[in-house]
């Protein structure tokens, strides 16, 4: 018999069970209901947002590592960029000019990302870094939103969205601002502004059931998504249990106290980028706290900020800036909620930390 | 009785793949033509050789003399010795220890001057139990090998209460103690029982995984006959640790033992349930340990099974065996997948700690993939059974001061392996705390020096005092067969020799403190 030759390892001996571009299939995956009613309802635009997105971080990405020294090919297979262009671009309004979302996804990869030197090591989430960079540039263009109409075609064809997204400007000589309307969220401000209660607001037209009409539907399939990337594993429940009981509970309690002036709980779970931002962009791992408590009270930061944002700020929609302040806090939240090591006391805050 | 059963954080559910193994009944295997019998085959000093080359030896006869804490090493054959030299043997660092090579006669008779059997070991002190462990070379032998007379000692200081008899196999792949469990259920419960005896425990408990109905119905038969404490059996669920110490402790009683401490110091005491069979044959048969079963398995091995092995086959006897390789045999490693190391060559011997050998091709072991950066994804704290965060303890370990990670609970890691299953990067996490682990341990080397001169000095001390006592033994021999030159000239100086020697073991043990085993090996 001959002797084989052994190659030597490590243990484990076992094929590992996961990987960084698994998980960010399956997150591609579980946001494809929630963007598929985006486009139903909002239109062609949203479709084009995500494709000029994806279009431009690819090459971004690539271009980055290759300044940076880096391989390519792992780095470019891992899909976290791909993942980072979409979240963006479902963030912004429907009908926007190309250079929108190709900017954003520019500013979150090359100063979210790769300036701090790359995947793992962002401090910030990337797509709410481009989000918030667009934000404050160009606040104009930053709210103005399609209203939301159930039909294939949205309220502008595709040939009329492409032409905006390319041109900034729409065919046929019509105005923008006779096809945009404020999102329930906003309406909902300027309402209160003008002084009338929540309930003689929701009776307007643009408001549903549950929420504003689309929207909820929007938020319902993203929840979806989200409960199946729990479900299967990818995702663990604390950042989405803390950013929506962080977003209900203050809601909850201020709705109860008065309920003319504020919002009910289910409107703002179901508003906006709530759902999205919970399961999708709260939960990007890298940014985000780490230990399990951590996690929780990270999620928590985010819905109550978000709310109080949205309920007393000055921006319509908090999510962008609650993510980004808490980014801020991770290392802090990190030390403090260290698990008790088996077999020992209360951990102490100690002096790891992540340099 | 049914024992209310808790939970300890983190685990992984893994594949078991046992099914191939334990398909075939567990047999003999075939004597080999050489044995290669390490001197040393767990932590510790190395046995002193108590045979020399050509010298003739019989199954169970003495060929490596107890140090210190290392019990004695016995011939699995009889045969004769062909030299005494520094072996390769299994271990992760490739080590080489002294070795008595052997060529087995074939007709494998016992030694004569075996110890008496004890069947009525109910009337045996502890102390003398616990000796007779001892002197047959017993060792812990799910994995770590720890002397298991010095963890009995260790028990019996400040008082065991519990003693868990672990049969939780809980690496896939692995079942020889599944078989040992089910071809010999009355031999480990009477070897759980002569353990209870010698530590003095009050509780016994055996635990085994969940599922292993066959097994669980053989102990059932088995555990109402024989004399001896009420043994409770615990089916714990399938979780990877399962069988780590701590890990065990832990769901049999809720309890954790806290990290400064052994399991010993909290009353509990934890041997495998092979180191118990084995405790059974020394005490009721007086028989050393010279064998023991061994799995051999994996995707390249053509007829997976259990075999009965002697202590120094080669490995390469005990695959051919088991029907030869199949397929590209790429991996060979000894223990489990999870906290087993790769070997280069199977022509390694097998020793008291070898639970299984593992052969598998590329698809079983896949190339280590280049590890990505950590995306704190948290996987890892998820499953860590310790409740570490290892993707922090990362950050420190890989770095060239790894001291803040000895905060982070670093020492406390268990060597699982867990953590780096389900790192999505890749991350080879168990291997930088290994690593990392062993650093830190190298700092504290002033503390480990100030020991190692300390045993040194005693272990010189034992040798002098025997040196000594042999001196004056052949000076008082000479002396009395001048005196009476007519009578019979030999009054048996191997006695003698043997009862010196036991009295400096015995002195040197009693000098040093009871040390305990954390043998952490959840095998
Ligand atoms: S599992 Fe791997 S990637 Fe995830 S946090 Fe742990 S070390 Fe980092
Ligand atoms: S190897 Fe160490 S850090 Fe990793 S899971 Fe096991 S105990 Fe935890």
């Amino acid at each position: 018999m001959t002797v084989p030759a052994f190659r030597m390892a490590g243990p484990p001996h076992i094929a590992p069970s996961g990987s960084v571009p698994a998980i960010m299939r399956s997150v591609l995956l579980a946001l494809i209901p929630g963007t598929l009613a985006m486009i139903l309802i909002f239109g062609w635009g949203v479709l084009i947002n995500v494709l000029i997105a994806v279009a431009v971080a690819l090459p971004c990405e690539a271009l980055m590592l290759r300044l940076r020294n880096r391989p390519m090919e792992p780095f470019l297979q891992d899909g976290s960029a791909v993942v980072t262009a979409v979240l963006l671009a479902l963030a912004l309004p429907p009908l926007t000019p190309w250079w929108m979302p190709a900017v954003g996804v520019a500013l979150a990869l090359v100063l979210g990302k790769h300036l701090y030197g790359g995947l793992g090591f962002n401090p910030f989430n990337p797509a709410m870094v481009g989000y918030a960079a667009l934000l404050v540039s160009f606040p104009g263009q930053m709210t103005v939103w399609l209203p939301p109409t159930i039909g294939p075609s949205g309220s502008l064809g595709l040939m009329d969205s492409l032409h905006y997204a390319l041109s900034g400007s729409l065919r046929g000589g019509l105005e923008l601002d006779a096809l945009t309307q404020a999102t329930p969220l906003d309406q909902i401000r300027t309402g209160l502004g003008l002084e009338l209660t929540v309930g003689e607001i929701r009776t307007e037209p643009g408001f549903g059931l549950l929420a504003g009409a689309g929207w909820q539907w929007v938020n319902l399939l993203f929840l979806a998504g989200g409960a199946w990337l729990m479900h299967r594993r990818v995702i663990a429940w604390q950042i989405p249990m803390g950013v929506l009981l962080g977003l209900a509970v203050p809601a909850l309690v201020f709705w109860t106290a008065n309920p003319d002036q504020y919002a009910p709980p289910l409107l703002h779970l179901l508003s906006g980028g709530a759902m999205l931002a919970a399961f999708f962009i709260a939960t990007d791992p890298v940014s985000a706290a780490t230990t399990p408590r951590g996690r929780f009270c990270f999620g928590v930061g985010i819905g109550v900020l978000t709310w109080v944002i949205r309920t007393w700020g000055g921006y319509p929609d908090g999510i962008a800036f609650g993510v980004l302040l808490m980014n801020m806090a991770v290392p802090l939240i990190d030390r403090y909620t260290r698990p008790r090591i088996h077999g020992r006391g209360k951990p102490g805050p100690g002096t790891g930390e992540r340099s | 009785m049914i024992t209310r059963l808790f939970s300890f954080p983190g685990g992984l559910r893994l594949p078991d793949h046992t099914a191939p193994s334990t398909g075939r009944v567990l047999v003999r295997a075939p004597l080999p033509e050489r044995l290669i019998v390490p001197l040393l085959q767990h932590r510790g000093d190395p046995c002193e050789p108590a045979v020399t080359a050509g010298e003739r030896v019989r199954r169970g006869s003495l060929v490596g003399r107890a140090t210190g804490e290392t019990p004695p090493v016995h011939a699995p054959t009889s045969g004769r010795v062909l030299s005494v030299e520094p072996c390769p043997v299994p271990h992760p660092a490739g080590l080489r220890v002294p070795a008595v090579i052997l060529e087995a006669d074939g007709e494998d008779v016992w030694s004569e001057d075996l110890p008496p059997p004890w069947q009525d070991w109910e009337t045996v002190s502890p102390e003398h139990l616990r000796q007779r462990v001892h002197e047959a070379g017993v060792v812990g032998l799910g994995g770590a090998g720890f002397p298991t007379a010095t963890k009995l000692r260790a028990g019996a200081k400040p008082g065991i209460h519990t003693l868990i008899i672990n049969g939780v196999e809980c690496e896939p792949w692995i079942s020889c103690d599944q078989m040992l469990m089910l071809s010999r259920p009355q031999d480990v419960i009477e070897g759980a029982r002569i353990l209870a005896r010698a530590t003095g425990a009050t509780r016994l408990i055996l635990a085994l995984e969940e599922g292993r109905t066959a097994c669980l119905d053989a102990l059932r038969r088995a555990m109402d006959q024989g004399p001896g404490i009420t043994l409770e059996l615990a089916a714990v669920p399938a979780r990877y640790p399962a069988g780590g110490e701590r890990q065990l402790i832990q769901t049999l009683t809720g309890r954790e033992v806290p990290s400064a401490n052994l399991p010993p110091d909290m009353g509990f005491l934890c041997q495998n349930v092979a180191t118990a069979a084995a405790a059974r044959d020394a005490v009721v048969l007086g028989r050393p340990l010279t064998s023991r079963v061994v799995t051999v398995t994996g995707n390249a091995v053509a007829a997976p099974q259990n075999l009965e092995a002697r202590i120094g086959t080669p490995m390469h006897t005990l695959i051919e065996a088991a029907g030869g390789y199949c397929g590209t045999p790429e991996r060979l490693v000894m223990g489990g997948p999870m906290m087993g190391f790769a070997l280069d060559s199977d022509r390694l011997p097998i020793t008291k700690t070898s639970n299984c050998l593992l052969v598998g091709d590329g698809a079983l072991f896949p190339a280590e993939a280049p590890a990505m950066p950590c995306i704190r994804c948290g996987a890892c704290a998820e499953v860590c059974p310790v409740r570490l965060l290892p993707q922090e303890l990362y950050w420190h370990a890989r770095s060239e001061r790894p001291e803040p990670a000895r905060d982070l609970g670093l020492l406390d890691c268990i060597d699982c392996g867990a953590c780096a299953v389900v790192c999505p990067s890749r991350i080879p996490l168990s291997q930088y705390f290994r690593y990392a682990k062993s650093e830190l341990q190298a700092t504290d080397r002033a503390h480990v020096q100030a020991e190692q001169a300390r045993r040194r000095y005693l272990l010189r001390q034992d040798r002098l005092t025997r040196e000594q006592q042999a001196q004056e033994e052949r000076r008082r021999r000479k002396k009395a067969a001048l005196r009476q030159p007519a009578t019979n000239r030999s009054p048996d100086p191997k006695a003698a020799r043997q009862a010196a020697i036991q009295a400096a073991v015995e002195r040197a043990k009693r000098k040093k403190a009871g040390a305990g085993g954390d043998g952490n090996d959840p095998a």
